[in-house]
């Protein structure tokens, strides 16, 4: 019996969206930033145009929506996010971000600067049993209203990489309670929480449901050959994961709209 | 030179993991009085010159909304202290 192996990259591939490719999403490289070009290869299989931005930079080149991605900017010195968080350009985001009008997605690292910006509530500190851990992760899409989860179904599960240090969630009950009551817990983690974030938190948005942040890596799961082995759809090929690549989609058709 | 020094502690509401850990190390080394560790942070601002009351109001900005995160931290303390030498 031979057993069918996709050749890496060449299976599922997504046919692009031509109408997509008007649409331009940038992505904040900081010093110390690892997955912003993952970020933007994920928009450009997603049909967008990826436009990269400099921390540095007083500029948003126009773009439509803004990744700030993975990574350890500024070494995480002082806290995850917290010196990057003050960058010229992320004061260009907090303005356009808080107005509601700009779709700005925080991957991990960059979750760790919303938050430290007081785009999102609550903060990260370091995983409840002290190590770095990279797993493929489970988790529930649990509101499909906001402007990065909306190709999804509500109740849908994903399987996307995880791997971090500061992952774990807090906030203060009433906040959590606030989350949870307005429906703005977006991801939860499901069989198992992997760092003792609050209530299973994986990743929430701000009122309006353009800033959405998250831990795990949808940008790592978006290309069969080169995603997780598995997913939460059904059964895939090796590295043939790529549940995550419906965060990049949903953005872009939501500006094309 | 005058250095203000900026203590930040974990709130004591949040599990600090750091502190954790530290405390089940200490009775690996024989060190079993204490029931608790929590871990913070000690910063030092040297000031040129004179420490005024305007730059310590710059030391306590600083310390609330760059060197400790209000969410999961407290400031502790905002002091002047003088080299000794």
């Amino acid at each position: 019996m031979t057993v069918e192996t996709p050749l890496i990259g060449s299976s599922a591939a997504p046919i692009p969206d031509e109408t997509l490719t008007g649409i331009r999403v940038g992505v904040i490289s900081f010093p110390g930033s690892l997955d912003d070009r993952d970020a933007m290869r994920a928009v450009r299989i997603a049909g967008g145009t990826a436009v990269d931005l400099w921390h540095g930079d007083h500029d948003l080149k126009g773009v439509d929506a803004v990744v700030i991605p993975g990574g350890f900017s500024y070494g995480d010195y002082l806290r995850a996010g917290a010196i990057s968080r003050f960058a010229p350009l992320m004061e260009q985001i907090s303005a356009a971000a808080s107005s509601g009008t700009l779709p700005v997605l925080g991957i991990c690292n960059g979750f760790q600067v919303l938050t430290e910006a007081h785009l999102l509530p609550g903060s990260m500190i370091k995983n409840n049993h002290l190590h770095f851990l990279c797993r493929d992760q489970r988790l529930k899409v649990e509101n499909t209203t906001t402007a990065w989860t909306s190709s999804y179904n509500a109740g849908d599960e994903i399987v996307v990489p995880l791997k971090n240090q500061d992952g774990q969630f807090v906030a203060d009950e009433r906040t959590l309670d606030e989350l949870e009551g307005e429906g703005r817990v977006v991801f939860r983690y499901v069989g198992g929480n992997p760092n003792g974030s609050r209530r299973d938190i994986a990743g929430i948005s701000n009122a309006a449901g353009n800033v959405v942040g998250l831990m795990p890596h949808p940008e790592h799961a978006v290309e069969a050959g080169f995603g997780p082995d598995s997913s939460a759809f059904g059964d895939v090929g090796l590295r043939g994961g790529v549940d995550g690549l419906d965060i990049f989609t949903s953005v872009l058709k939501k500006l094309v709209k | 030179m005058p250095r203000i020094v900026v203590d930040v502690m974990p709130k004591p509401e949040i599990l600090d993991p750091q502190g954790k850990a530290i405390a089940g190390a200490l009775p690996r080394l024989g060190l079993t009085g204490f029931a608790e560790v929590r871990q913070g942070k000690r910063f030092e601002l040297t000031v040129e010159g004179e420490v005024t009351e305007a730059v310590l109001e710059q030391a306590r900005t600083a310390a609330i909304t760059l060197l400790s995160n209000p969410v999961i931290e407290d400031v502790t303390r905002v002091e002047v202290i003088e080299d000794v030498q």
